[in-house]
């Protein structure tokens, strides 16, 4: 056989915060706290990129409009997804849950959960966890308002925000506000 | 390529038998010869390699939660970690700073950014229908992974039209998949 030697697998740095390979950090959408997370965790490396700016800025090939070009589009780019970022944030803060408590016949009653959306929680998995904790039927569904919400069946509201409350502080939200409300409208099940 | 990929997308999850996992290994050696003496390392014997089949006829080989190929109609694709590890195994290719942007979000590789200066193709001609592995101009890992739309003399010659087709570029859906 031609090559017997082994090679050795190259070791590479991955960033913490976009997971790219951290000289590509300043292509991504987090580039600010991808420098932060590198100058924290692996201090030598973030001088070696960033503070001995002489060897990339010289070697590269764009003339200097296009590169400063370049940099704005990014700059911009990056400005955006903080801005989203900080608008989820606090959309987040604000949001509550709705547990509206709807009759369906004089003496059964269904769940509806809504608002669900924007914590980030899987409706599907959510809705099969519910019908596997309470022992009755749930399901995901669009309601008028084209949102999607989790209807249960029975009169399950305390348990359901008791649940929740658990859920959302495991993940770190413990902020939430959850409404109850009842409402006599008789509501056709759609399956 | 990976524009839509999630775990939704699997269809069947299946472990390989070890005479399967024989046969993949020489089927990827033969495609990259060079990484012959790393494919024991990367594919232990005793490994289990499991299978995933997903959407759009895409088969993917996942050792240990990682993914190590992508195969789509009989080709092996390395992923782009198992490209970072071994770089010198796959041919390269290098593209100029402009388009880095451009690569990252998918784009097809066209041939002005291959020759202009900042971008290097390597001397000998690689023909087209070869899986290369995408460099950018100053990093040192690789940036993405295409097909040649056309052989390397030609992009150098005509310099017009699509010059790398992209399969898997770095942050696409393959690589978020890959991180979880």
């Amino acid at each position: 056989m031609s090559e017997t030697e082994t090679i050795t697998p190259v070791e590479v740095l991955y960033c913490g915060v976009c997971t790219l390979p951290v000289e590509f950090c300043e292509f991504g959408k987090t580039f600010k706290k991808c420098k932060t997370w590198l100058s924290e965790n692996h201090h030598d490396t973030y001088v070696k990129l960033y503070e001995s700016q002489d060897g990339t800025k010289t070697t590269s090939s764009l003339s200097a409009e296009k590169e400063a070009k370049i940099s704005e589009a990014l700059a911009k780019m990056q400005l955006k997804e903080e801005r989203k970022q900080e608008r989820d944030l606090a959309n987040l803060k604000n949001s509550k849950i709705l547990i509206k408590r709807i009759q369906r016949t004089k003496h059964k009653h269904i769940i509806a959960v809504t608002n669900l959306e924007v914590f980030g929680v899987d409706m599907k998995k959510l809705a099969k966890t519910f019908a596997g904790k309470f022992a009755t039927g749930a399901s995901v569904s669009k309601n008028a308002e084209k949102k999607e919400e989790i209807v249960i069946q029975g009169d399950v509201g305390d348990e359901v925000e008791q649940y929740l409350l658990g859920l959302l502080a495991e993940k770190g939200l413990t902020n939430i506000k959850i409404e109850q409300v009842s409402e006599k409208k008789p509501k056709k099940k759609t399956t | 390529m990976f524009k839509k990929f999630s775990k939704d997308d699997i269809h069947t999850k299946s472990n390989l038998k070890s005479s399967v996992q024989r046969g993949l290994k020489t089927k990827f050696v033969d495609q990259y010869p060079k990484i012959e003496p790393a494919i024991n390392e990367i594919v232990p014997k005793k490994s289990n390699v499991s299978l995933y089949k997903c959407e759009d006829k895409i088969q993917l080989y996942i050792l240990d939660e990682h993914v190590l190929f992508y195969q789509k109609f009989d080709e092996l694709l390395p992923s782009l970690k198992l490209v970072h590890k071994y770089p010198t195994c796959f041919p390269k290719v290098q593209v100029d700073r402009g388009a880095i942007k451009f690569v990252l979000s998918g784009a097809n590789v066209m041939c002005p950014g291959l020759t202009s200066p900042g971008a290097w193709l390597p001397e000998e001609s690689i023909p087209a229908g070869t899986t290369v592995t995408i460099y950018a101009e100053g990093k040192e890992n690789a940036l993405a992974v295409g097909k040649l739309a056309m052989s390397t003399d030609d992009i150098k010659s005509k310099n017009k039209g699509v010059g790398i087709e992209l399969i898997h570029n770095l942050g696409d859906e393959l690589w978020k998949f890959d991180n979880e």
